[in-house]
């Protein structure tokens, strides 16, 4: 296992060195440079000028790109210049903020999918069945921002179950339990939002599997042991199915990611989704290479996550 | 073909392609009621369309700010600018409808001559696609996309087709390509090559109409998807450039919590309208999908 692990890792590196090279020069094409932001009516245009030699913005191409990897290996991504930040100060800032409602959503992903993938799969062809596969096909064909836009007019407006924008309400005293229960609060209808959305694959694939297990070998040999159906849901055919469940971790987290800059955008959440759009109107492009790197680097772990658990669930495809 | 027995008569004519799409929908009476009404809801957007306007409907009118639906003609009143939010939703709604099938077409004509040409041939030239093609999977393709819309200095219609397009066609490829490998080793393709029939003839006179019923299917969610996709780049202010309403840019004015919490008839048509065409192409797609599967029809 730890071979077919291993490979999955190296094959890694040619990915990200390609899409470094694809994000350097996309960057290098965007109208402006990293100095635009400093330039005043008072600036000196000859400083302006010294400040882009000193940056190396005349260099070859190749030797800018080496340059900037070398720096981002040690952390570095630059300036931000409309915020006036360290490119991964700011990062780090809004990738905890996303981190936890990335946290929260796969959470309720799992919380809601498995009972209802478990209750179509076991009830087939039942009204109960019906209503699940309706809810999981809306949820597949509804729009991310369409949702967000409807959750958050009936939820945040017209009912106002929930805060409409922000993380934490101001006044808030940071450390005390109020402040983390504030904080949650203004989590759950974002992460509720990506939730429902996510939970068709993972329905439609439990309720497959389960079906597909009342008439495997096993299932009929329990039952002439005589052992109850409930039983034997609960303790043969959850356990087989659940474990490839497991595997849609991965790409839970890199479908997260997509659906982070449509629902951080409705909700006025400052995760790194936000950050991105507004780093791309105010052409900020240190931000917006290092935030597109982040994101490849993320996509591309989501689906390792998924390919490991598959390999330890599923000996099968392991490479020797 | 008909088999004689002593006794009984037995009718092996199984039905093909388009026949069983039609048994299918008359089984299914929800999906053929999606279909009529997505073709028909089209057809009548892309009608009213031409009767309008463009730039009668898009001047900016500021004493007619804000009206509300049903005043002064104004059947689903006006936005921030006086503009008739009406006319804005049929334009936008056809503007949306006519990009996301020039998308369609143009991303499964490219995805489907590779799939077949990468299936067909094997070897090196189904080695190197692969591994391209699963080098665009990982791609973060929304925040790609993204930038590449703010880098292109003459951006318009034409170009945010091929922009997403150039993203489209990778997954039909994919698809494509495994059941052209499989259908590649049929005994009807030997035959083919043994006769001498040259190889293009063999990929999209031959193997082509065999995959016609899943192209059909894929076609049909791709066209859905590709709403959703150009609908929300629009959303977030990347799609049509503002010249061009598109649905998502009439949802967008939701950015503005005003309009959001209280003009509710600025976004909340385009928003429905959106939900209407998705749940129905979805719809009709996925019944078409149990038509070209045999284990999942429903008569």
């Amino acid at each position: 296992m730890w071979k077919t692990i291993v490979r999955r890792v190296i094959l890694m590196i040619p990915q990200m060195f390609v899409l470094s090279l694809i994000i350097f020069v996309l960057a290098k094409q965007m109208p402006g440079d990293p100095f635009t932001g400093l330039i005043t009516p008072e600036t000196d245009p000859a400083r302006i000028e010294e400040l882009r030699i000193q940056a190396g913005y005349y260099d070859p191409w190749y030797i800018q790109y080496y340059h900037w990897v070398i720096n981002a290996f040690q952390g570095d991504f630059g300036q931000s210049y409309t915020y006036k930040l360290a490119v991964s100060t700011l990062i780090g800032e809004r990738a905890l903020n996303t981190f936890w409602l990335a946290l929260l959503s796969t959470i309720l992903v799992y919380l809601i999918a498995i009972p209802l993938g478990m209750i179509a799969g076991r009830k087939q062809d039942t009204l109960y069945d019906k209503s699940i596969t309706l809810y999981s096909f809306i949820s597949y064909a509804i729009p991310t921002f369409v949702l967000g836009l409807i959750f958050l007019y009936i939820f945040g407006y017209r009912l106002m179950w929930f805060p409409t924008s922000g993380t934490v309400d101001v006044g808030v005293e940071p450390g005390t339990l109020e402040y983390y229960w504030n904080r949650l609060y203004h989590l759950i209808l974002p992460a509720m939002t990506y939730a429902i959305l996510a939970t068709t694959t993972i329905i439609q694939y439990l309720r497959s599997e389960i079906i597909d297990a009342k008439t495997q070998d096993y299932v009929k040999t329990a039952r002439s042991k005589g052992v109850p159906m409930k039983i034997i849901y609960r303790r043969h055919i959850f356990r087989n199915s659940l474990l490839p469940i497991a595997a849609f971790l991965g790409f839970t987290i890199t479908g997260l990611l997509g659906g982070s800059i449509f629902i951080e955008t409705i909700f006025g959440f400052p995760g790194m989704g936000q950050l991105f759009i507004h780093s791309v109107t105010s052409r900020d492009y240190s931000v917006i290479t290092a935030l597109v790197m982040l994101y490849g680097f993320l996509a591309l772990l989501g689906s390792l996550l998924s390919d490991i658990i598959m390999s330890i669930v599923d000996p099968r495809i392991r490479i020797d | 073909m008909e088999q004689k027995n002593d006794v009984v008569k037995v009718e092996s004519n199984p039905p093909t392609g388009i026949q069983v799409v039609i048994r299918e929908f008359r089984k299914d009476k929800l999906a053929l009621f999606s279909f009529i009404g997505i073709t028909l809801l089209i057809v009548v957007i892309l009608i009213m369309s031409a009767f309008m306007n463009q730039d009668e409907i898009l001047r900016i009118k500021l004493l007619e700010r804000f009206t509300e639906p049903g005043v002064n003609g104004y059947i689903l009143g006006a936005d921030e600018a006086g503009r008739d939010m009406y006319g804005q939703l049929i334009i936008g709604a056809k503007n949306s409808i006519l990009i996301a099938i020039a998308i369609t077409l143009i991303a499964n004509a490219l995805g489907i001559a590779l799939g077949i040409i990468m299936g067909y041939y094997g070897g090196f030239i189904d080695n190197l696609f692969m591994r391209i093609i699963d080098f665009l999977m990982t791609l973060p393709t929304l925040m790609i996309i993204i930038v590449l819309v703010t880098i292109i200095p003459k951006y318009g219609v034409l170009e945010l087709i091929l922009i997403l397009s150039a993203f489209q066609w990778i997954s039909t490829a994919r698809l494509v390509r495994s059941k052209a490998l499989s259908e590649g080793r049929r005994d009807y393709v030997n035959a083919s090559k043994t006769m001498g029939t040259s190889d293009f003839a063999i990929m999209f006179k031959g193997i082509l109409p065999n995959l016609s019923s899943l192209l059909i299917v894929e076609l049909t969610l791709n066209f859905a998807g590709n709403v959703g996709i150009e609908t929300g780049l629009s959303f977030l202010g990347f799609g049509l450039p503002p010249s061009t309403p598109s649905l998502g840019t009439l949802v967008s004015y939701a950015t503005n919590p005003i309009v959001l919490s209280t003009k509710w008839w600025i976004w909340l048509p385009a928003s429905l309208l959106i939900l209407i065409l998705m749940l129905g192409i979805n719809y009709v797609g996925q019944a078409l999908r149990r038509a070209a599967d045999a284990k999942q029809r429903l008569g």
